[in-house]
């Protein structure tokens, strides 16, 4: 018999292990979708990707971006206009899906209606032909591993969305894919439900060794959840990165505006060393800031500054000067809109805690501060 | 309740109408039933209530054998239309958008748009030939003529119900290994069968209740019940044929009913 951790162990061991970060999974060379029509619309314009195994990759950006495109690609319900696409070195786009070892969980789970959990989750195994001594084991251990066990013979109309999600979840994991496909399966949940969940994918994650490729276009869970993101706009990737990077290093204002809430403040570049680079911003003061590459080494810029990095000083020691708007109070924190003096807009994030008070009010003057190599120099 | 919509039964009149619509489109059938059970033989003076007329067209031999090939040509006629119609559904639901896609469909449905008349006249002429080359005057000229009118009533339904399942099941099916004959036989057939049977059922109730194009295409001594009820016509008129047609209409309410409730059917 079967534990369910023995099994995963199993599984983990025929993918091997040492390496397998150094693995490619998913390689997509050029890859291009365009949908007749008139006139024609590119939803994937070239994308050059590569995803390692065991990664827990997210596909993220605002909806028509392509990523639900390039899911679809990698599934195969749909077939390229051009470019490749291949899983552990072999060649995907002569299969037809049912033959790629990949699963899906569907934005709308997709359960079938006619048959039960259980029955939902063998599926897949019953379709690659397994014993039936094995396909049961394997239900067993998928509803163990998915809190499911008590509902094993419920219709799927008869248990909660959270629990469609985690059959959803079972029934693609059963099959035991290479790599695991998964469009905004969390769209649907509560918020509270929604926090749990995104703990429970990156543990099933770990557990499993699977690689997860994760559409959303919630910056947050893409945040939470990944070891690395690809931000996708109109149909190409802007940037790839860890979570962290793509949070503090946005490399261009698309990227920038979309995770997170940013500021963009004019400046001129100074002076450059490697990827710091001295720029004048328009109260004449100097900062210093981090330069990507692949962005402009002269000449007028935008700066990128997180509301949280930056804060209110006296008009000596500050960097920017301008009238406050408007305070709004969050709970955990309190966010500060500001209009500089040459009428650019500023928000701030100051965090609450017990003995710190804000110390201006509506329609003061201040002055904004933040620190050396923080801003992040933008390309446009 | 909307204040500001138009509302058709607040209109002046409109009740009064809508009686006199039912009042016409209901009093023959309802005399229709009532006179089957006259015990005199008139079908207009009423002598007082009998199951004779059911007991005489029970008993009656002609009756008997026009049921029966109805019944046989209806059985078969809707099971081919049925099949077909399946076929065709899935060929314009389940597939690329193709070119002539609207021809298609258009010669799936033109027995509901050419005139009963022009396609019997047509069969007569085609099965007579047939019939001279190859000396073959059975039940099968009736049965094929009856399913290829059937078709589009059986494809309708099915049709409707394939447009409205959710796709990604069928998408869900093959990402878990499924071909395309098991995603058909596992996932979508399971969740077809209220529209096929609906079909089935609208089909062989339109093939019972053919006269036009059964009176052209029969051989001598193959009639239906309804080109039976017409043959006594022409003879003398007793309230049997009222028995018959009740119990036809039975038989139809039922398979209407059926079919309504089958439609309804979600999931």
């Amino acid at each position: 018999m079967f534990t369910g951790i023995s099994a995963i162990t199993a599984y983990c061991l025929d993918t091997g292990t040492g390496d397998t970060n150094l693995t490619t999974a998913i390689h997509a060379r050029n890859l291009r979708k365009v949908y007749p029509g008139n006139p024609p619309v590119e939803a994937l314009a070239g994308v050059d990707l590569e995803i390692g195994d065991n990664e827990f990759f997210t596909l993220l950006g605002p909806s028509g971006c392509g990523k639900t495109t390039m899911l679809r690609l990698i599934a195969g319900f749909e077939h390229p206009t051009g470019g490749t696409l291949e899983m552990f070195g072999k060649d995907l786009l002569d299969l037809p899906p049912y033959k790629r070892p990949i699963n899906t969980v569907f934005q709308s789970y997709a359960l079938f209606p006619h048959l039960t959990v259980a029955q939902n989750i063998a599926f897949g195994l019953e379709m690659l032909g397994k014993p039936k001594a094995e396909i049961k084991a394997t239900v067993d251990e998928m509803m163990e591993l998915v809190q499911m066990t008590a509902m094993a013979d419920r219709q799927t109309s008869q248990i909660s969305g959270g629990q469609q999600q985690r059959v959803a979840l079972a029934r693609a994991l059963a099959p035991k894919p290479r790599v695991l496909l998964l469009d905004e399966p969390l769209s649907a949940l509560d918020f509270k439900l929604r926090k749990e969940m995104q703990l429970e994918l990156k543990r099933l994650q770990t557990e499993t060794g699977i690689t997860f490729i994760f559409v959303t276009h919630d910056q947050e869970e893409a945040l939470t959840m990944s070891d690395r993101i690809a931000v996708m706009g109109g149909g190409s990737i802007r940037q790839i990165g860890s979570p962290r990077d793509i949070y503090d290093r946005p490399a261009e204002r698309f990227v920038a505006d979309f995770i997170g809430d940013t500021n963009f403040l004019p400046a001129q570049i100074k002076s450059v060393e490697g990827d710091v680079a001295q720029v004048l911003l328009a109260s004449g003061k100097t900062v210093t800031a981090h330069l990507p590459e692949g962005v402009a080494r002269e000449g007028a810029v935008t700066l990128a500054v997180r509301p949280e990095q930056a804060s209110l000083t006296t008009s000596e020691t500050g960097l920017l000067s301008g009238m406050i708007d408007n305070i709004v109070y969050f709970g955990t924190d309190t966010h500060v809109h500001m209009t500089l003096e040459d009428g650019t807009t500023f928000v701030l994030r100051q965090q609450n805690s017990a003995d710190s008070t804000l110390e201006y009010e509506k329609g003061d003057r201040a002055a904004v501060r933040f620190g050396a190599n923080v801003a992040q120099v933008l390309k446009d | 309740m909307a204040k500001h919509g138009f509302d058709i039964k607040k209109q002046t009149g409109f009740g009064t109408i809508a009686i006199a619509c039912f009042i016409l489109l209901y009093t023959p059938i309802f005399l229709l039933i009532i006179y089957s059970f006259n015990s005199g033989t008139s079908i207009a003076a009423w002598e007082g209530f009998s199951w004779r007329w059911y007991v005489s067209a029970w008993e009656n031999e002609q009756v008997q054998d026009a049921t029966v090939r109805s019944l046989v040509i209806a059985f078969w006629a809707s099971a081919i239309a049925t099949s077909v119609a399946v076929m065709a559904a899935l060929a314009t639901t389940r597939t690329p958008k193709f070119k002539g896609q609207t021809a298609a469909f258009a010669m799936i449905n033109q027995p509901l748009m050419v005139p009963e008349i022009v396609t019997a006249v047509a069969l007569l002429i085609l099965f007579s030939v047939i019939k001279v080359a190859t000396g073959y005057t059975g039940l099968l000229y009736l049965i094929i003529a009856h399913a290829a009118f059937c078709i589009p009533f059986a494809y309708l339904p099915i049709r409707a119900r394939l447009q409205g399942m959710d796709l990604s099941l069928e998408q869900a099916a093959a990402d878990l290994y499924a071909s395309p004959f098991l995603v058909f036989r596992r996932v979508t057939l399971p969740q077809l069968w209220p529209g096929i049977l609906a079909g089935a059922m609208l089909a062989f109730v339109i093939s019972l209740d053919d006269v036009v194009i059964t009176e052209f295409v029969k051989s001598a001594g193959q009639d239906t019940l309804p080109t039976y009820m017409l043959g006594q016509l022409r003879r003398v008129i007793t309230p049997e044929i009222n028995a018959i047609s009740t119990v036809l209409l039975g038989i139809s309410v039922f398979m209407v009913v059926a079919f309504t409730l089958l439609s309804k059917i979600r999931n």
